[in-house]
């Protein structure tokens, strides 16, 4: 049986997320399908029948899922995923948001924030804040997967040439309604992909200091992030925090200024490549995961790192 | 209005997590327990709504061993006005207490049930949706406000790319994330009182809901240990570092 993808898109692009999850399906098997849900979206559709791997796409369009409200589009996955043996999305907020409404439509389990894929049934994900790794095995006929994308490497975005199937079955619930979205707009890469990443913590004092860290950031062509302290303190908005609850990342470069290296925040980073720490108290527990420490106040290390690069 | 609150007891986020050394689980013998963070918001969220006269009362719920009646009085010490217990041997996974707290609703009828976002223990971010789907309403999750106007809730998402707003028709599910706000801590007075609130207990069994497993837990691991590096005593070193040995800039 094939596997089925949930496509994570803006009605106009193909999100990374899902190029990650379709490397996760390829560990799985081979029959590989995409939907794509959403409102005027078939330029989507036809990016994924490119997606290498992938043999069939099947496109629902329509207003009532213009704006992924789970109350429609569960439905129609749990409709379609019934011949599937796995249904996979990528962990993000939407995929948070969708999967575990369409498990329960199908009274099926869920496997949150895989990391791993042991054999088709048997997963690796972390709980207790990353602090372990369980290995579960799905015992469900269809198994379900939201799968953290930083732990799979993008598929090929070109190179298949996939069927579009359009399907014409309407689910609207009329339970819920969209009213309105507060986008951050940034010129800087996207958070959970970006090779580089800047976050800042509760030293940075206020909201203007940031522009340290963003100043540091373009200079690396880095993404910036956060702390939850700096996030609370409402120095940025919170599609910037990194964290257990936050975003995941594990980019090459990852250096967190005046962060202290709570389990929370160090959940969503620690599989970085390379991490560095600046922070003036040398007894901070970020520097028991950094690769190079630095201990300093930030005000003076952050503007002579710049200068330097 | 009615509101329900579903709470999990967990293990207190600032206890150190031992993987047991047999490796069949998280080593929970004499660690300190407390309520689910998100689950703290979300019965503070509820409080609120009884304060500004929306609710009218706050029922709180917990499934699990005897034990989870210290975390309902909990709730009831911050200002719910009643608990019920379902109890069971074990936590039971997402989807059984997801069926479970269905039972509930159906038989308490509340226009809002607040969950949080995800527990702490298993990472799982899955109930509230789960719920929403057995009981057929509409959910908002990770929430950071909720606002309850004529027969609906407008809630503000915490989503990947900022913030989206979504308006539920009434009764919903809402699960909390952490600046929904910021929980108040329960006064003595307020802790003698919680324990003469009404506390029911039920069994899942008496409930008529089957208990499946869906999953199988084979193994759990501690983490790969990240080595500790390096101190490095300038800037200049620094960059050094990282342009000749690690080769990331
Ligand atoms: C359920 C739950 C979920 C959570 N989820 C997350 C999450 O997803 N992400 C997250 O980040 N946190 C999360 N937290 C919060 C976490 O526990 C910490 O409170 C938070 O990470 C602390 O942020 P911080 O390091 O910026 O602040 P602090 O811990 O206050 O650290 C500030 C650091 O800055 C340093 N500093 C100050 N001034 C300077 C200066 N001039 N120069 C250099 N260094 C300086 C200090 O030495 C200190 O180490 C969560 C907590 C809970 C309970
Ligand atoms: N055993 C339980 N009893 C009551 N509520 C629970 C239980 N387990 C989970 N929940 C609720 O579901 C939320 C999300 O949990 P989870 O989906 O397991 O991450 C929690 O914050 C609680 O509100």
């Amino acid at each position: 049986m094939a596997i089925l993808i949930i496509a994570e898109h803006d009605n106009s692009t193909l999100k990374p997320a899902t190029l990650h999850a379709v490397s996760a399906a390829a560990l799985i098997g081979d029959d590989l399908e995409i939907l794509v849900a959403g409102e005027s979206c078939q330029s989507v559709a036809e990016q994924a029948s490119k997606v290498a791997g992938i043999s069939k796409v099947y496109l629902a369009d329509d207003t009532a899922y213009g704006h992924q409200l789970a109350e429609n589009v569960a439905p129609l996955v749990a409709e379609l995923g019934k011949n599937f043996s796995h249904i996979l999305a990528p962990s993000t907020t939407t995929g948070k948001n969708l999967m575990p409404r369409v498990a329960a439509l199908l009274d099926v389990g869920l496997q949150s924030d895989v990391i791993a894929v042991e054999g088709a049934d048997t997963f690796k994900r972390p709980i207790y804040a990353g602090n372990a790794i369980a290995t579960v095995r799905s015992l469900d006929e269809i198994k379900l997967l939201t799968v953290r994308t930083t732990a799979f490497d993008a598929a090929a975005a070109e190179g298949g040439s996939a069927s579009t199937e359009t399907l014409t079955e309407l689910y609207d619930s009329g339970l819920s309604r969209f009213i309105s979205e507060e986008v951050a707009k940034s010129d800087r890469p996207e958070l959970t992909s970006a090779p580089v990443v800047v976050s800042g913590g509760r030293g940075m004092g206020n909201g203007e200091n940031f522009a340290l860290i963003e100043r540091l950031a373009d200079k690396l062509g880095a993404a910036v992030g956060a702390s939850r302290a700096a996030v609370d303190a409402g120095f940025v908005p919170n599609d910037m925090q990194v964290g257990q609850t936050g975003k995941i990342v594990a980019p090459d470069l990852y250096i967190a200024v005046g962060i202290s290296g709570a389990i929370q925040h160090l959940a969503g980073m620690k599989d970085s490549k390379v991490i560095v720490a600046i922070n003036k108290d040398e007894e901070a527990p970020i520097f028991q995961v950094a690769d190079y420490g630095l201990v300093a106040d930030l005000f003076e290390a952050v503007p002579a790192l710049e200068s330097k690069l | 209005m009615k509101v329900l609150v579903a709470v999990k007891r967990v293990l207190d986020h600032n206890v150190k997590v031992r993987v047991k050394s047999d490796h069949s689980d998280v080593d929970l013998t004499n660690i300190k327990m407390a309520l689910n963070p998100f689950c703290e918001i979300a019965v503070e969220e509820a409080v609120r709504l009884k304060e500004a006269g929306i609710a009218t009362e706050v029922v709180v719920m917990s499934i699990g061993p005897k034990a989870v009646q210290e975390q309902i009085r909990t709730a009831l010490a911050l200002g719910a006005d009643r608990g019920i217990q379902i109890e069971t041997d074990t936590m039971p996974e997402s989807l059984s207490v997801a069926k479970l707290i269905a039972k509930v609703v159906e038989d308490e009828r509340p226009s809002l049930i607040i969950l949080g976002k995800q527990a702490i223990d298993s990472d799982n971010n899955q109930t509230g949706q789960m719920l929403a789907a057995l009981t057929g309403m509409g959910q908002g999750t990770f929430a950071s406000d909720v606002e309850i106007q004529d027969n609906e809730a407008l809630v503000t998402r915490e989503v990947d790319g900022g913030l989206q707003t979504v308006a539920l028709r009434l009764p919903a599910i809402v699960t909390s994330d952490l600046r929904l706000n910021e929980p108040r801590y329960a006064s003595l007075p307020n802790i003698m009182k919680a324990k003469k609130k009404p506390l029911d207990v039920k069994s899942a069994a008496e409930l008529g809901i089957e208990l499946r497993a869906h999953t199988e837990l084979l193994k759990v691991e501690p983490p790969a240990e990240r080595q500790g590096g390096i101190k490095v005593a300038s800037v200049e070193e620094l960059v050094d570092k990282l342009k000749n040995e690690a080769k990331v800039i």
